[in-house]
């Protein structure tokens, strides 16, 4: 007598025939209601015995689907590798249909999914070296089409797109306004408040004024205003012609006789050095004013001293400074921007990975470009 | 006819904004049956499907998918609804980071508790079923739009869903494609029983896979034919309804 344990939707009992091996008897529906409970109690049960052959009996299975053929597939695969004989009988038509249909024979003699074999070091370094050899070679010619796109829209002004390029001015300065203004506030206000503490010991307190001043026209003012419009606009930029590129729209720029790079680079690099420059002057401002808020309300200065003595600090050449950092740190985000976009190749992951390398990238040259001007300026300046 | 309808759409009412895209729909859907939406550009076929499948709320009226009111139901039991129905989308939707194998298998280890390896040979199963056995590891990226759109199947397909819908399967692929994913979706109608929905306008596809169809029509906003979509072509005494299915061009209507 095989006593039956139930499962969801159908019910199973193993005999055993002595040498011939066990037989399941399998009633019901097999299904996904009970794939997991009969894979795992059939799977201990012949871990546990190491049966020599063992016959499932499908006379009375109702109905199965891929689910339950599964079941079956499992049971099958340890059989198999035990050295064991597994068989089905008495299937109705029905579920050798289906059997069929999932080509029930030959599932189960391979490995399910065979994946592909990691490739050694030796070969993984050799294929990042010729990666990075073809991005490098990449990113050359990217300068060399970018400069003929520049030389061709000096030569002839009318085929820049004017009104890309003032949308693209709109985003990147006048939109970032407020947070440039917001943050240089907040770094001058700190600046100031921290420079204070040691300065007030000395009694010079009216060189808060000429600190914030000349770090922030100088050396921070570009360096913050430009990490911002990396995170914000060079970003931007790679994830907008990096999703062009997944849905073929640069192709089709391309097959359309207009040049992608002059038709989409030119207007974001143009806009972008002109706006940057404005925004590193208003982050002067803003930091300025932060200061003095500092040495007004907490020094004693008072706001004309404070003036007086930030003018008498700076130097034209400062501000200029500023502003051609501004420029270049600019030039570079959006280059860097629209290279990373133009690298992408596959689908939304890779629009991911190229935005978020264009924002490390860019902090990466900015600082790395800020770090030459010091040491230009060290010995010319 | 004793036929257990498994979806049931009642004055269904969709609007964008102001504008009245579908105005008192209703029909049924059998178990078991291959069913199809058709109609011109611009009629609410995709709308419609969007209001099956839940992605759209209607303005007014009830969408009823296998007993349960997606229009008025919690978010709990949508969940669970959501689990029986699959959709193939025009683009096959398939996540471009992962392998086939990945893309199809994701459903499955997330929704049921199978062993790891159990879970592969259903992938295996599944990609087979949709003869794409030795793709496991490819990316969507490296093969071709209509093996995007059978490994979008049998992603639709992991979880054994009673329903599937199909947001134009034969667009963009070839007349040699597009066929054998008709005769793909005939088969699997006819192995698993699987009630399909199917929002096309392509007449070939029509007439070989539908048992029944509705067509829409932007003028009236509503169903203008019902039922066997060869019978409709040669007996229909609407002029639209004629024209469609005679390929001519719509006559352009006061």
């Amino acid at each position: 007598m095989t006593e039956y344990k139930k499962l969801q939707s159908c019910q199973y009992g193993i005999s055993d025939s002595g040498e011939e091996g066990v037989t399941v008897h399998i009633q019901g529906s097999m299904d996904e209601s009970n794939a997991t409970p009969l894979i795992n109690e059939l799977s201990a049960f012949v871990k546990k015995k190491h049966p020599s052959s063992l016959t499932v009996d499908m006379e009375k299975v109702t109905f199965l689907n891929d689910f339950g053929a599964l079941a079956l597939v499992e049971v099958k695969k340890l059989m198999t590798r035990g050295r064991g004989v597994f068989r089905l009988i008495n299937v109705n038509e029905n579920v050798e249909k289906v059997l069929s249909v999932l080509s029930f024979d030959v599932l189960g003699e391979r490995s399910a999914i065979s994946k592909s074999a990691t490739p050694g070091a030796f070969v993984r370094l050799g294929d990042a070296t010729l990666r990075q050899a073809s991005d490098l070679k990449y990113m050359i010619s990217f300068i060399g089409s970018v400069c003929i796109a520049m030389a061709q829209v000096i030569r002839h002004p009318g085929s820049l797109r004017t009104d890309d390029t003032f949308s693209y001015m709109q985003k990147t300065g006048v939109d970032a306004l407020p947070i440039v203004g917001l943050i240089s506030f907040l770094l001058g206000l700190i600046m100031a408040f921290m420079s204070a503490v040691q300065l007030e010991q000395f009694g010079a307190n009216i060189y808060v004024a000429s600190l914030v001043a000349l770090a922030m026209t100088r050396e921070l003012g570009p360096i913050m205003t430009c990490i911002i419009v990396a995170g914000r606009s060079g970003s931007a930029f790679a994830a907008e012609i990096g999703t062009m590129k997944v849905s073929e729209e640069v192709d089709a720029l391309f097959t359309m006789g207009f040049e992608p790079t002059r038709y989409l680079v030119v207007p974001k690099i143009i806009a972008s050095v002109t706006m940057v420059p404005l925004l590193v002057l208003f982050s002067d401002i803003f930091a300025i004013f932060g200061g003095l808020v500092v040495g007004v309300g907490m020094l004693d200065l008072t706001v004309n001293s404070y003036v007086a003595q930030t003018i008498k600090t700076l130097t034209l050449f400062d501000v200029f400074l500023g502003f051609i950092k501004g420029a270049v740190f600019a030039l570079l985000i959006a280059w860097v921007g629209c290279l990373r976009g133009f690298q992408v190749r596959g689908g939304a992951a890779s629009v991911g990975q190229a935005t978020t390398s264009a924002v490390v990238s860019s902090i990466f040259l900015i600082i790395m470009t800020n770090s030459i001007f010091s040491v230009i300026l060290r010995y010319w300046g | 006819m004793g036929r257990q309808a498994i979806i049931q759409v009642k004055d269904l009412v969709a609007k964008y904004g102001e504008d009245t895209i579908l105005d008192n729909i209703t029909f049924d859907v059998y178990e078991g049956e291959i069913f199809v939406i058709l109609g011109g550009s611009g009629c609410g076929k995709s709308t419609l499907l969007k209001h099956l499948i839940g992605l759209i709320k209607p303005y007014a009226g009830r969408v009823i998918v296998d007993g349960d009111d997606i229009s008025n139901c919690d978010d709990k039991t949508f969940q669970k609804l959501l689990m029986r129905i699959g959709i193939l989308y025009q683009s096959g939707a398939l996540f471009g980071s992962m392998t086939l194998s990945e893309n199809v298998g994701l459903p499955i280890e997330e929704y049921t508790d199978l062993p790891k390896q159990a879970v592969d040979t259903l992938v295996s199963m599944k990609l087979r079923l949709v003869d794409l056995d030795g793709y496991e590891n490819h990316l969507p990226s490296e093969i071709s739009g209509g093996m995007k759109k059978r490994a979008g199947l049998a992603r639709a397909m992991a979880l054994n869903p009673k329903i599937l819908f199909f947001d134009e399967p034969s667009a963009g692929l070839d007349p040699i494609t597009s066929v054998e994913l008709d005769d793909l979706i005939n088969h699997l109608n006819r192995s698993l029983g699987t009630t399909m929905v199917i929002v096309t306008h392509e007449l070939e596809s029509i007439y070989k896979v539908a048992h029944r169809v509705i067509m829409l029509d932007k003028r009236t906003k509503g169903i203008i034919a019902e039922g066997d979509a060869k019978y409709l072509r040669d007996h229909s005494k609407n002029k639209f309804v004629k024209y469609f299915f005679n390929r001519q061009a719509e006559k352009k209507r006061q």
